[in-house]
């Protein structure tokens, strides 16, 4: 009667199956976060625009009701740039949705991080 | 077709169908109303047959309802955690109603409702308007120390408090710019594709092609622009619950 092959040591087992295996790669956005990368494009893209669009106005009207001249719309330009620059910040903070969300995707990507 | 020109932005138009007037006022019912009205029956539809078995193991029609809830509450807890409980019935339906509006605009022939800034602003303006009750509701005058932003240097504040209004300010534009610019130009693209298509002739497969290619990126962004606007609704409401 031929000999059976011994139980293989399961740290041996352990030791090729992680050989085997091939590391986890980093490739950035996966398939399945693309959608919400996309859907932070889309956000990040509009917010830029839109606070100096608010602005501009908000300086327009400022001048209209003081008579102000163009200053108002001026330094609310600048401003305005200022804010939607600051949103973009805040957006895209840790590829989260912002700073003092708590529990929001920034702080479970820094989670996972640590643990992964 | 061929003599009459072809306009891609002919599907916007906004017609009267029930012509009314209060005063000054146009409260004429549109063809954008009578669509609301179909989203919001067709939302009802969707969810009271859905859940009309009550089976303890669900069908597909009550796994889709419940699935869309499990969704919604998912975000809140996510975004806002359990104090934004309350708040799941308007979330819920707001979600609803953008993603039906923007799904059914991909019915041909259909208008779609959300590619009219009208439309999504007085959404996103309720939506403002709502988040800041709800700051000042739950903190009192201390709300408006959310547009101090903490470890500045008092200098600064002069400059730094009008830049946090402006932003603040800036939510309600951004919202609705962003709903209504992604349904307007896709659904421009579509049509203008289409119209290649036509006057190409026998070439017109290669317009054909990119439609065909477009229409699915359209559901994507359908479903996606009604995920932003609603994920962004409990980001505001997150910031004015706890403050920073």
């Amino acid at each position: 009667m031929a000999t059976e092959p011994p139980p293989p040591n399961l740290d041996e087992l352990e030791r090729r199956l992680k050989q085997a295996r091939p590391e986890p790669v980093e490739t950035g956005v996966g398939a399945a976060d693309r959608p919400r990368a996309m859907g932070m494009a889309f956000r990040v893209s509009v917010e830029l625009v839109s606070a100096l669009a608010v602005g501009v106005g908000l300086g327009w009207l400022l001048d209209y009701w003081l008579g102000t001249g163009p200053w108002m719309m001026v330094v609310m330009f600048f401003l305005g740039a200022a804010a939607g620059m600051l949103n973009v910040y805040r957006a895209v903070e840790g590829l989260g949705f912002g700073r003092w969300s708590k529990g929001s995707a920034a702080t479970k990507e820094e989670d996972r991080g640590e643990r992964g | 077709m061929a003599e009459k020109a072809i306009d891609p932005l002919h599907q916007f138009e906004i017609v009267r169908l029930i012509p009314a007037k209060i005063g000054n006022l146009d409260v004429s019912f549109t063809n954008a109303s009578l669509w609301m009205v179909i989203a919001i029956a067709a939302v009802t539809v969707f969810l009271v047959g859905g859940m009309r078995q009550r089976a303890l193991v669900p069908g597909r029609w009550q796994s889709m309802a419940e699935l869309s809830y499990e969704f919604i509450a998912g975000m809140i807890q996510d975004n806002v955690g359990s104090s934004g409980k309350k708040f799941f019935p308007f979330i819920f339906t707001l979600f609803m109603f953008i993603l039906f509006g923007n799904m059914m605009g991909m019915v041909p022939y259909s208008f779609t409702f959300t590619s009219h800034i009208v439309v999504t602003f007085a959404m996103a303006f309720v939506v403002f308007i709502g988040v800041t009750i709800v700051g000042f509701a739950y903190h009192g005058a201390h709300f408006l120390s959310f547009f101090v932003p903490k470890g500045v240097p008092k200098i600064m504040l002069v400059l730094m408090v009008p830049i946090e209004v402006l932003s603040y300010l800036t939510r309600p534009v951004s919202l609705s710019i962003r709903l209504f610019a992604n349904m307007m130009a896709g659904h421009t693209m579509l049509k203008v594709f289409a119209a290649f298509t036509v006057m190409l002739g026998i070439f017109g497969i290669a317009p054909l092609a990119i439609n065909v290619a477009l229409t699915g990126f359209e559901f994507l962004v359908a479903f996606l622009q009604a995920y932003v606007f609603t994920v962004l609704t409990c980001i505001y409401l997150n910031d004015a619950i706890h403050l920073h």
